[in-house]
């Protein structure tokens, strides 16, 4: 192969690495051995070799197109991608550089423009009297009121918590000697020690893995003051548990399970910063109900996945959607949580539109308002009951009146 | 035998009633020659699977079918001795006078007590040409196998601990598939070329249904496709692949229907739509909008839309 196309191979390779796609030397091997096959010249032939041997996700076949078309109309010129090139791209496409976006979202920009102010972000009340707090009281205390120095107490804390999701019975058998499988090889292969007599029978059970957890939390300006706890919070559930997908949604619906992947917490809220659209806005719990029971059920609801929507509720969208969607929610899961951050305020009642539709569908209704009802949200998942509750019927399409369970 | 171009591979396609667009035939002769497995990913019922059935016919050898679930095995994945002949065999050999636990063992862990399952089946190349291996919705199988696969895929060998590892002197042609019901792991899918197959166009589809439904009349059909592509564009739970216009295509048939209508649609649309809530938006009103343009639309000469 001519030398500078092996240079510009390589070089395309970097391009997209840098647009935040993973491509491994075994992928860029393949399409070097591929070209051997495809007549010079072909374009067409080129462009889909490249892209079936350098790509394997099909979110990233976008992004791909674009670098494509716009790397080898001109291969020698190089350099930086031009700004744009990737920002027009819809959804989620994970990038790491060239985003004017507000970057700092530890905590998450409010609503005017950030100007690179270096002052403490509105959620966190100034460093007053207490400087340190006994870590029994920082259990009971609300998140809105932590000091930055009780936030950073706080993370160290639910880093520490055990996240033991209840599990269930997979299809998969293992050894076990209380089984109901007989295990017929293992069996047989013993046998053979005593001339072909089966003096013991052995035998297989189910094997059992955690519940799969999938996560809803609401980014609006209504939630703004719980946002980077609870952010905290996602991240370290993210890290202690293998299958946990994250979404957050105000006004759209954004995944975040791959931002949250970071080790590192501020990188991983970085990533979530450049991800996320609809910081601090409004909420239309609804349509991002539709959106997620529409794209995303059928990928990560498998396998009696557990649900959680943290949200306070406040709904300013169609509340008859939103109340089909929590149906259909509820009907594709194992079990449907709600974590409500004003469910923790002596007084509150769930009076809200949106809470009343939503309230029918939930299997339960927790606060998540201080460290002390994390604790509380992590001993409830570690012991899920093993059957699931009744579903409600779909011509129960009333807003009721009433109470929660 | 083994296509020599990109087009070839088209032209073969073609021959055998599978309308392929550039990009697949491009995947599917580069996973021939490199000797890679193809990753199929594409919403149901747009034609995965019989990319594996088509391949298999064109390359004039066997398909070797492995349906994944959750909890697949190597029991039912690889091999099984066959328990109940070897236990009669025991007892045969106990009346012969047979003592020697040794020569007994021999005996029954022969090949000829293997019950060979699909992967095994793969690694032989019957009359010299290795055969398809199609492993058929990957994602509905657990972790556990995927990582056996991946173990496999790298060196084509399997050791069965009572006799020995066995080796494909050929590999098989392997396509993979996936609904996208959980997310295959990078690993696996980075061996692998992968083509994401998406909705066919509207001349496409009736190119396939054409050839795969030869006796709809033209009119009938190029109905059909653009009504289906139509209520693609529509927000649904699930929209229809190819294989529900195909099924409508043969129910209409069998209907005599010579036209589309509202009254027909109403009644069929449960063929095209698998969710009630989906039937119940569509039906009415929103078909009959839908069947105005589709009518249209099929109407126009090609390239005009």
């Amino acid at each position: 192969m001519a030398g500078h196309l092996l240079d510009h191979l390589v070089r395309f390779g970097r391009t997209l690495r840098a647009a935040g796609v993973p491509i491994t030397p075994g992928q860029m091997m393949n399409l070097v051995r591929a070209l051997e096959w495809i007549p010079l010249g072909d374009r067409e032939a080129f462009y889909h070799a490249a892209r079936c041997t350098l790509i394997c996700r099909h979110e990233d076949l976008e992004i791909f197109d674009r670098i494509f078309e716009w790397f080898w109309r001109n291969p020698l010129m190089g350099g930086q991608l031009p700004p744009g090139l990737l920002s027009t791209a819809p959804g989620p496409i994970r990038r790491r550089e060239n985003r004017p976006r507000p970057a700092e979202v530890g905590h998450p920009p409010s609503g005017e423009p950030p100007t690179g102010n270096p002052e403490a972000p509105p959620v966190i009340l100034a460093d007053r009297a207490m400087t340190y707090s006994p870590i029994e009281l920082l259990r009971r205390k609300q998140f809105e009121r932590f000091s930055e120095e009780e936030i950073q107490l706080a993370r160290r804390l639910m880093a520490r918590l055990r996240w033991r999701i209840s599990e269930r019975e997979t299809r998969r058998l293992r050894p076990g000697p209380k089984g109901e499988h007989l295990d017929l090889r293992r069996t047989v292969r013993r046998s053979m020690r005593h001339y072909g007599e089966w003096v013991r029978l052995l035998w297989r059970t189910r094997k059992h893995k955690p519940r799969p957890l999938v996560v809803l939390c609401d980014i609006s300006g209504s939630m703004e003051r719980y946002a980077r706890m609870l952010l905290h919070f996602l991240h370290a559930l993210s890290h202690t548990r293998r299958h946990v997908e994250t979404f957050v949604f105000g006004t759209r619906l954004t995944r975040i399970t791959r931002c949250l992947r970071h080790r590192d917490l501020d990188e991983a809220l970085r990533e979530v910063g450049k991800t996320v659209m609809d910081w601090s806005g409004g909420t239309r719990i609804g349509e991002c109900l539709h959106v997620f029971n529409r794209d995303w059920a059928r990928r990560v609801l498998g396998r009696g996945a557990v649900v959680m929507i943290i949200s306070d509720g406040w709904d300013r969208g169609d509340v008859e959607l939103l109340q089909r969607e929590m149906e259909r929610l509820q009907k594709s899961c194992y079990r449907l949580i709600w974590l409500n951050p004003l469910l923790g305020i002596p007084g509150y009642q769930p009076l809200t539109r949106g809470m009343q539709a939503a309230l029918p569908y939930i299997d339960d209704f927790l606060p998540v308002h201080n460290l002390a009802s994390l604790e509380q949200l992590a001993a409830h998942l570690e012991q899920l009951p093993a059957r699931r509750s009744a579903r409600r019927s779909g011509l129960a399409r009333r807003i009721p009146q009433g109470e929660p369970e | 035998m083994f296509p020599r171009s990109i087009d070839e591979v088209m032209e073969a396609l073609k021959v055998h009633r599978y309308i392929a667009d550039r990009g697949l035939a491009t995947a599917i002769f580069l996973a021939l020659r490199l000797g890679r497995p193809l990753f199929l990913e594409g919403e149901p019922g747009v034609g995965k699977t019989e990319v594996a059935k088509v391949l298999a016919d064109l390359l004039r050898t066997e398909l070797i079918r492995l349906q994944c679930y959750e909890g697949l095995d190597v029991h039912s994945a690889v091999y099984e001795w066959d328990y109940a002949r070897q236990i009669l065999q025991i007892r045969m050999l106990e009346a012969s006078g047979e003592r020697d636990e040794v020569r007994i063992r021999q005996q029954i862990f022969s090949p000829a007590f293997l019950i060979k399952r699909p992967l095994l089946q793969a690694l032989e190349a019957k009359n010299g040409r290795p055969p398809v291996l199609l492993i058929d919705e990957l994602d509905r199988a657990d972790e556990e196998f995927e990582a056996f696969l991946l173990e496999l895929l790298s060196d084509w060998q399997i050791t069965i601990p009572e006799i020995g590892t066995v080796r494909a002197e050929q590999p098989p042609v392997v396509v993979i598939t996936s609904n996208r019901t959980r997310e295959i792991h990078d690993a696996l899918k980075r061996r692998c070329l992968y083509f994401w197959i998406d909705y066919p166009s509207f001349e496409k589809e009736v190119q396939i249904v054409r050839a795969r439904i030869p006796e709809a009349p033209e009119r009938l059909t190029r109905q059909i496709v653009a009504f289906v592509q139509e209520l693609r564009r529509l927000d649904l739970y699930k929209l229809p692949g190819v294989a529900e216009t195909l099924d409508w295509t043969a129910a209409l048939l069998a209907l005599d229907q010579t036209e589309l209508d509202p009254a027909v649609i109403d009644e069929t649309l449960g063929v095209l739509l698998k969710y009630q809530d989906d039937v119940l938006k569509v039906r009415g009103e929103i078909a009959q909008d839908l069947l105005t343009k589709a009518l249209l639309r099929a109407e126009m000469p090609s390239g005009n839309y």
